[in-house]
């Protein structure tokens, strides 16, 4: 589903991202775990295509998302720290609206049912300046079941909501592998997250230390090995 | 190469200057003021050269993401600005004795005005953006508007100047146009499209090592 | 409705829907008109049929400077929360998102001018009714380009941290030929001539908004980019 290759991605003679590989196949849902300032914003927004990588190559479902991007964003959806939401609009209107760009089926049918999943139906007529971030967290999450993606980027998505919010979020993406999708969660705490992945990856200092699956390990053993890199790396945590 | 470009372009100067002064009669009516023709007009022909490779390396850049073209658009705008500059100070020079006044709303010196500032601004625009590749396509995208905006300021104002043409204003070139005047002008014009040449190379080559430096 | 088509839809009833809801605007361009007029009115002094000679000028001249704050705020909802890149994730045509746009400013526009032309009309005592027909022409071709380099120049300044400066800097060299078509058809207009005296202008006006139009619909989706 997702192949990158040797990501590079340097500002003038400092290099965020050096020599970042990795692969993700259907149905998997990858950790992505490191401290503060590690890149693990900067590689999820160059698997976007929000940025252009210095060095190195995504493949997208068959398709160069570098030379390509709007093929392969048709493939993607993505919740970021801002939960692209427009203030003045109400919850409903707003997902009308991404719902259209998007090229999807705006019923509104449709649109009431990703609102009742995420339990926002009762507010769907309110303006999305009063919600508070987990509900524009949830509806972030609606706008993107609403989107078809088959490869979901998360950056840090389970900071912020509250452990209902947390609950809902993790079974979103269980169904979401069950149906077929693959997702990666970034994160820098061991909060939420863990419990759906299938695969862990430790990014310190650009680089990629850790890459494998986490099915036999427990979290006690993924947060000793984080520390022990985290502190080798010296990076700030 | 590039050094070979300047001695001739140095050469041709030279030539320019002796046509322009020596060899090239005294015109009649204006006296000699208005030998500042034989740089007035090359350079406003040099400038719209440069806006030209502005749109070049804008639309190759827009294309192809190479930084190649990048610097080709920004070089070339900057000398452009800059033989802009002599364009209307040689101008307005030239207007003073002849018409009494150091500006008129003429077709050709306000159509230079506009090209003036809208470049001026593109010089702005990429002082202003630090980010060097989203610099390099607002950059691009203001070429481009920059240089199809040409014939339309062109037609725009030479409209808006018959509307308001006063009687005394006199064109800027004497017509017709003796052979002598026409040589005289033609060596200035290789001289100064060789100088641009120079100068474009040079600067495309410290544009080149700048980012080499900040890589 | 295409794909397409239904994109640039959704824009613009986006942007009509949260200027209704927020009025912020329309408020503060209405208040902007009124004190225009009064500034020319001081600017200019007291002689009525000086300002009778100029009023083409200064109409023009309100609708530029009213142009420069409504269109600068064109992408300003998109600077919140990331919605900026939302619509860079949006697969497909982002020439679709500057349609959109273009088609709100020109509406923006639109409400600005009728009221400023009211104003006009009452201030300086100016009976506008009977050449209504071809100043609703000039004006449309007038604010088609005004609004084409506006909605791109907006977008490109969106996102600098010297956008208050930039976007004037950039846009009135760009808005210099129509600024002066504009002004030329409106005096003849307003005097009473036929469309066919200034067709030339009317031409000139057109085939600046198809390239400025045309530019902007190509050369958007670079400006989009994150």
């Amino acid at each position: 589903m997702l192949v990158a290759n040797r990501l590079r991605k340097s500002y003038g003679p400092s290099a965020v991202l050096e020599d970042v590989s990795l692969e993700l196949r259907e149905g998997q849902c990858l950790a992505l775990l490191g401290p503060n300032g590690a890149g693990k914003t900067t590689l999820l927004r160059i698997l976007a295509t929000l940025l252009r990588p210095t060095a190195g190559t995504v493949t997208v479902g068959g398709v160069d998302a570098v030379k390509n991007p709007e093929a392969a964003r048709a493939m993607m959806g993505m919740i970021a720290h801002g939960s692209h939401v427009y203030e003045d609009l109400t919850a409903i209107e707003n997902l009308r609206f991404w719902t259209v760009m998007r090229g999807g089926d705006a019923s509104p049918a449709r649109l009431v049912a990703a609102l009742q999943q995420v339990e926002l139906d009762a507010v769907a007529g309110e303006r999305v300046r009063t919600f508070s971030a987990g509900m524009k967290r949830r509806l972030a999450l609606a706008r993107v079941a609403l989107g078809n993606a088959r490869l979901l980027l998360l950056d840090e998505p389970f900071t912020g909501l509250d452990r209902q919010a947390q609950k809902w979020l993790g079974e979103f993406l269980m169904s979401f592998k069950a149906g077929g999708g693959a997702a990666i969660v970034a994160t820098h705490t061991f909060g939420g997250g863990l419990g759906v992945a299938d695969r862990v990856a430790i990014l310190a200092g650009g680089r990629l230390l850790v890459d494998r699956s986490c099915a036999d390990l427990s979290w006690d053993d993924v947060r000793r090995l984080y520390d022990s890199l985290t502190e080798a790396n010296g990076s700030a945590a | 190469m590039t050094r070979a470009l300047g001695w001739l372009a140095v050469v041709a100067v030279a030539a320019g200057l002796w046509a322009g002064f020596g060899y090239a009669p005294r015109e009649v009516v204006q006296g000699n003021v208005q030998r500042i023709m034989y740089l007035h007009v090359p350079s406003v022909l040099t400038a719209y050269l440069a806006f030209g490779l502005v749109l070049v390396g804008s639309v190759g850049y827009l294309a192809t993401r190479r930084n190649s073209f990048d610097r080709l658009a920004s070089s070339a705008a900057e000398i452009g600005v800059l033989f802009t500059g002599i364009t209307i100070v040689s101008g307005s020079i030239w207007g003073k004795p002849t018409w009494g006044t150091w500006w008129t709303w003429d077709a050709r010196l306000t159509s230079t005005a506009v090209l003036f500032v809208v470049y001026v601004g593109y010089l702005l625009l990429r002082a202003m953006v630090e980010e060097p590749e989203a610099r390099g396509r607002y950059a691009a995208v203001v070429g481009i508007l920059g240089a199809a905006n040409i014939p339309i300021v062109h037609f725009s104002v030479k409209w808006w100047r018959a509307l308001h043409q006063p009687s005394t204003i006199l064109g800027p070139e004497p017509s017709p146009i003796a052979a002598p005047i026409a040589l005289a002008l033609f060596v200035n014009w290789v001289a100064l499209t060789l100088m641009f040449a120079y100068f474009l190379l040079r600067r495309m080559e410290l544009a080149r090592r700048e980012e080499e430096a900040l890589r | 409705m295409t794909q397409y088509a239904r994109r640039a839809w959704i824009v613009l009833w986006k942007d009509l829907l949260t200027e209704r809801r927020s009025k912020e605007s329309l408020n503060a361009l209405f208040f902007f008109s009124l004190l225009l007029l009064f500034l020319f009115q001081f600017a200019l002094g007291p002689d009525r049929d000086q300002l009778r000679a100029a009023l083409p000028g200064i109409l023009w001249l309100g609708f530029i400077l009213a142009g420069l704050l409504g269109l600068g705020r064109s992408f300003i909802a998109e600077r919140q929360n990331d919605c900026w890149e939302g619509l860079v994730l949006t697969a497909g045509d982002k020439s679709a998102i500057y349609l959109g746009k273009l088609l709100g400013n020109v509406a923006l526009m639109a409400t600005v001018e009728v009221v400023l032309l009211v104003l006009f009309g009452f201030f300086f005592d100016v009976d506008l009714w009977p050449v209504l027909g071809p100043l609703v022409v000039v004006l449309a071709l007038g604010t088609a380009g005004l609004a084409a380099v506006g909605t791109l120049f907006a977008a490109m300044t969106a996102q600098l941290r010297a956008r208050e400066l930039l976007f004037p800097v950039l846009l009135l060299p760009a808005q210099v030929p129509i600024l002066l078509g504009a002004v030329s058809a409106t005096q003849a207009v307003l005097l009473g001539q036929p469309l066919g005296e200034v067709a030339h202008w009317l031409k000139l006006l057109a085939g600046a908004d198809v390239v400025y139009i045309v530019i902007g619909l190509l050369t958007f989706e670079f400006i989009l980019e994150a």
